[in-house]
């Protein structure tokens, strides 16, 4: 597969309220303090949207916006790919609750939020995009098959594409069925062309070798704590501006990324 | 782009199981949608159930045990399907054959039985549910690519009503860039009370019979489906993607936009990515919901890329609306079009909105079809047209 640039990078996990403060822990300057993370209140959103906006969405456009800052590229330039997990299970857990109840009453907006492509959705109307956008799930290995879409959307299409990855932790008793540990978010601006502020150029293939991991510990269970957060050794690669190969989990071989700086 | 053959396709609705239960169905102007008992289900209306799905999934397929999955699985058996794959897969080895699937719930129904059966005390879930391998949208395609033995990149793609068209883009752009020699592409989407409620919340579901671009139409018909066809680049077969085009409304998450210019943006960009003129394509599904504001926004589309000149009609009034799996259900249906020639018209269409410029279908048609145009649009305002043609 041909190669793409990252110009811009965003995250929103906990003690990483922006790409500004997880790059100086994630490049060994400063110690990982992991305290929750702020609601985020999304800057883009129109006020009907905003109010319709749950926390899944927010958490999404808080890695989104906080990777826009990196770029001069328009918003509603970009293709998008978002990549979860399991997008809402709040909203799936309310909605199977009212299922058991009679009548049975389902919330018209917590219907419409509860497509898999809400988030998608709000920031195609937050930026006014008519731009192609894909939502996809590979459970843990939601981070890998986004990026390879987003590179395909890249590469092959000719779209400069944001990628978003999140997922949030379900109420009881659905996270005893699905432990997502923390809510986090991880955004990146892919180019087809390098630019003068790209930060890395990258190759994606299929590999059989293990998933690269984190050598600090609160930082690797950060890593498994969330679908999103599998993509922290390469967010580790763009912090220390380091070039290197890294191994992201996905559904039978693993994806190997090549990253080098430009 | 390069047009990229399909190699096997089938499909499985309320039509039936196959592609010959199909044919026969759209031939003889037999809808399967009827007014029937699903689950506990109380709402009045019309539905396109998928017959034979009450034995559950066994052995190492035991643990995606879901109504989903047992359709998947179904759908998968249906034509000679596997046999294609084992073929293909035996040609390129498993891990250069790619699985992507569309889904709107996945095995969502199963979560619905699992929160009637919590504990009464501890408000816990029962132990027989397993979230991964059901409800989860990745479910369906990871059950596909074990069924099959796939191992090349696989993910589902679940953006609503557009979920299993989109599956032929990522595929194709995927096969371009050498990710993949091939690829498995479907969507499966089941019956379930989140969307019949959650439909009915917005008003959207009828009592009444779909019925497309009828002056009197009020709503959808919900169905199920499943669906899958075999993309093989250097396949000799006789129908082929030739086009793909994707985009966003950025207009409201559950309204489409009333100009239709999304639903434009992506007819056009099928168009380009094909090198095809309007007037070169002989028939458009459409996505024809039997929504007013879908049917109405579309038609306005259509005629502002084709004029009101080229056949079109929405097949939902046979299927109903299959939601995630639409876009392959309408996909094989376009396929079967093409290499019977033959155009199905508008089924429980009386009299055509004369809000509607668009030449509907109201009588099934047979005649030569080069080249086929299929809408599928989602909530979040998520469009895709998939443009079929033959092979020359």
């Amino acid at each position: 597969m041909k190669s793409v640039f990252i110009e811009a990078v965003g995250i929103a996990a906990p003690g990483f309220a922006s790409w500004t403060e997880a790059r100086q822990v994630l490049a060994g300057h400063v110690q990982y303090n992991d305290v929750p993370l702020p609601p985020h209140q999304p800057a883009l959103l129109p006020p009907n949207e905003r109010r319709r906006a749950t926390p899944a969405v927010r958490l999404a456009f808080q890695a989104a916006e906080d990777a826009m800052k990196m770029t001069q590229r328009p918003p509603a330039d970009l293709a998008t790919v978002f990549a979860s997990s399991d997008a809402d299970l709040n909203i799936i857990h309310r909605i199977s609750t009212a299922l058991t109840i009679t009548p049975r009453l389902v919330s018209p907006t917590d219907f419409h939020n509860s497509v898999h492509n809400a988030a998608a959705g709000y920031w195609s109307i937050a930026v006014g995009s008519r731009a192609p956008s894909s939502t996809l799930s590979a459970y843990d290995s939601s981070f890998a098959a986004g990026l390879l879409e987003a590179c395909l959307l890249t590469q092959i299409d000719g779209h400069d594409t944001l990628l978003v990855a999140f997922d949030l932790p379900p109420p009881e008793p659905m996270l005893a069925k699905r432990p997502i540990g923390c809510p986090a978010a991880v955004a990146l601006v892919l180019t087809h062309e390098r630019q003068p502020n790209s930060l890395a150029e990258i190759r994606c293939a299929a590999t059989t070798q293990s998933e690269s991991a984190l050598t600090d510990p609160a930082l690797e269970a950060l890593r498994l704590r969330n679908p999103a957060t599998r993509a922290l050794p390469l967010l580790e690669h763009l912090a220390a501006q380091r070039s290197g190969r890294i191994v992201l989990p996905s559904a039978r071989d693993n994806l190997a990324v090549e990253l080098s700086l430009v | 782009m390069r047009p990229l053959p399909i190699s096997a396709y089938t499909v499985t609705s309320a039509l039936g199981a196959g592609r010959a239960a199909h044919l026969h169905a759209l031939r003889s102007g037999a809808t399967g949608l009827r007014k029937l008992a699903f689950d506990t289900n109380t709402l009045d209306c019309w539905l396109g159930e998928v017959e034979g799905l009450g034995n559950a999934l066994t052995g190492e397929s035991a643990r995606w045990d879901c109504r989903n999955n047992r359709l998947a699985a179904l759908a998968l058996r249906q034509d000679g399907f596997e046999d294609s794959v084992r073929r293909c897969r035996d040609r390129y080895g498993a891990a250069r054959v790619g699985v992507f699937i569309g889904t709107s719930t996945s095995g969502v129904h199963h979560t619905e039985i699992a929160y009637r059966e919590r504990d009464a005390s501890t408000n816990a879930l029962p132990d027989w549910f397993d979230h991964r391998h059901t409800q989860n949208i990745f479910s369906v395609a990871d059950f596909v690519a074990a069924w099959l033995g796939l191992a090349g990149p696989a993910f589902a793609i679940s953006t609503a009503c557009s979920s299993s068209a989109k599956v032929f883009a990522a595929a194709s752009r995927a096969i371009a860039a050498g990710a993949c020699d091939a690829a498995v592409v479907g969507g499966v989407d089941s019956l379930c009370l989140t969307t019949l409620h959650g439909f009915n919340s917005l008003q959207l579901v009828s009592a009444d019979i779909c019925r497309p671009a009828d002056a009197a139409r009020n709503g959808i018909s919900i169905g199920e489906a499943g669906g899958f066809a075999l993309l093989e680049p250097d396949a000799g077969t006789p129908v082929r993607l030739i086009g793909y085009g994707e985009s966003s409304d950025a207009y409201h998450m559950s309204s489409p936009e009333p100009d239709g210019r999304g639903a434009i943006a992506s007819m056009q960009a099928a168009l380009a990515r094909g090198g095809v003129e309007p007037h070169q394509v002989d028939y458009i599904n459409l996505h024809g919901t039997g929504t007013v504001a879908n049917d109405n926004a579309e038609a306005r589309g259509v005629c502002t890329v084709f004029g009101a000149g080229t056949p079109c009609s929405s097949t939902k009034g046979w299927t109903g609306h299959t939601l995630g799996a639409a876009g392959i259900v309408e996909s094989a249906i376009s396929l079967l079009a093409i290499e019977h020639g033959f155009l199905p018209r508008s089924l429980n269409t009386r009299s055509k909105d004369p809000a509607i410029e668009a030449g509907i279908l109201l009588e099934s048609r047979n005649g030569s079809v080069d080249r086929v145009l299929s809408n599928s649009f989602g909530f979040g305002g998520s469009n895709c047209s998939l443009l079929f043609g033959k092979t020359p």
